[in-house]
């Protein structure tokens, strides 16, 4: 429901305009979702960071094997799921608030989720990955 | 993309300039926006200089004393010059507010007027509101009960209950708070704004209406009242010292709220 240039002459009245198309109802699970991911990012982060700095200069089997620990695994794919959430429902906003062609913020949305999910199952496999080789060996 | 730069025909060029009196004794410089639609022109800033001891204390005396005495043509709405009626909302040295409540010595320099930011002008410092006045009018701002009243008094409420409109039912529509929300100049035809969503909870808080349910389902969009990130421009702004990003987060709170 983009606005037509200001050039086109609209005899509908604002209040027409205003009203448009309802209340889409929705929007609250997009805005609470934000909310909590960022509060279970907030510990999540802390402790990725930390782990991050601790592992590093590691040699690589250690760091495989610290990975592939369940505790490990299941925080790290905790930290993928909830920032890529919370990323994408950030971007989302960026697009919605400053894109005004209605197929170029779709096409954006899209983009910013399709990415997402994709960075999103790279991340998560890479992790599941070393779980498997940690059973493995 | 929204356009970050004003169009051709609305890049402002300098004006005139309308000296002070030989005589004066302390000079100060008002540069104003102006724009008249019926001239073909763009917009250019006029510098009229003022001497303040014969001028009130406020920005709208000044205002006054240049429509009255130096350029009848200067054009801008004023009522009540108390604040209170809300006409006189200006950007004046960088801030929203209402000229009858700036005083014009808070302003350091040159003081500098122009329209609410981001409205269609139809004169010099009169913004078209006809869009903000239809958001307003979409909310349905009064009274709405399924309830009869009682036949021999008013609607009755408690102390604590009136005490959720405090910070609410002073607003006077004056609009700085809207015109000054980022969200609302990128969004405005679909984001309600600050004003128009303070109203709306103004009336979700009243205990006499029973429509809450129903205002809170017209509410619940992500344009209408999710555009709002609080970026808090419009709490900052309010000549009357109110918190519009306050009321918001208490209705997003309520859309949660009904959900658990």
């Amino acid at each position: 429901m983009a606005t037509p240039p200001v050039h086109i002459t609209r005899y509908a009245t604002p209040l027409a305009r205003v009203r448009g198309f309802g209340a889409a109802k929705s929007g609250t699970a997009h805005w609470w979702h934000q909310r909590i991911t960022s509060i279970a990012l907030l510990p999540l982060s802390l402790w990725f960071v930390f782990s991050a700095a601790m592992l590093a200069g590691k040699p690589y089997p250690v760091v495989a094997l610290w990975i592939g620990h369940p505790f490990n695994a299941a925080l790290l794919l905790a930290t993928i799921a909830f920032s890529a959430h919370h990323v994408a429902a950030g971007l989302q906003v960026v697009v919605e608030d400053y894109v005004r062609n209605d197929g170029a913020k779709v096409a954006g949305i899209l983009a910013v989720k399709g990415l997402c999910i994709f960075l999103a199952l790279l991340s998560a496999l890479a992790v599941l990955r070393l779980v498997v080789v940690r059973v493995l060996v | 993309m929204a356009e970050f730069n004003l169009p051709k025909n609305s890049v402002v060029g300098t004006g005139k300039t309308f000296p002070a009196p030989t005589d004066a004794t302390k000079v100060k410089s008002f540069r104003i926006y102006r724009w008249d639609p019926d001239d073909g022109e763009n917009p250019r800033t006029d510098t009229y200089d003022i001497d303040l001891d014969k001028c009130g204390p406020m920005v709208l005396d000044a205002l006054i004393k240049i429509k009255n005495e130096i350029d009848t043509t200067l054009t801008f709405r004023r009522s009540c010059r108390e604040g209170i009626c809300g006409s006189c909302a200006m950007n004046i040295d960088g801030l929203n507010t209402l000229a009858c409540l700036k005083p014009i010595e808070d302003v350091k320099g040159d003081v500098k007027i122009s329209p609410l930011p981001h409205m269609p002008v139809v004169k010099d410092l009169v913004p078209d509101l006809s869009q903000i006045y239809a958001q307003l009018r979409s909310i349905e701002p009064w009274l709405k009960s399924d309830t009869a009243p009682p036949p021999d008094h008013e609607r009755l409420q408690s102390k604590e209950e009136r005490a959720k409109l405090d910070g609410l039912w002073e607003c006077i529509l004056c609009f700085c708070c809207t015109t000054s929300c980022p969200s609302y100049w990128w969004n405005g035809d679909r984001y309600l704004g600050p004003a128009v969503l303070l109203q709306a909870y103004r009336w979700i808080a009243d205990s006499r209406d029973d429509h809450t349910g129903e205002r809170l389902d017209n509410l619940e969009d992500p344009f209408r009242l999710y555009r709002c990130h609080t970026i808090m421009n419009c709490a900052r702004t309010c000549p009357k010292g109110l918190n519009p990003a306050q009321a918001i987060g208490q209705i997003k709170q309520m859309m949660v709220e009904r959900q658990v």
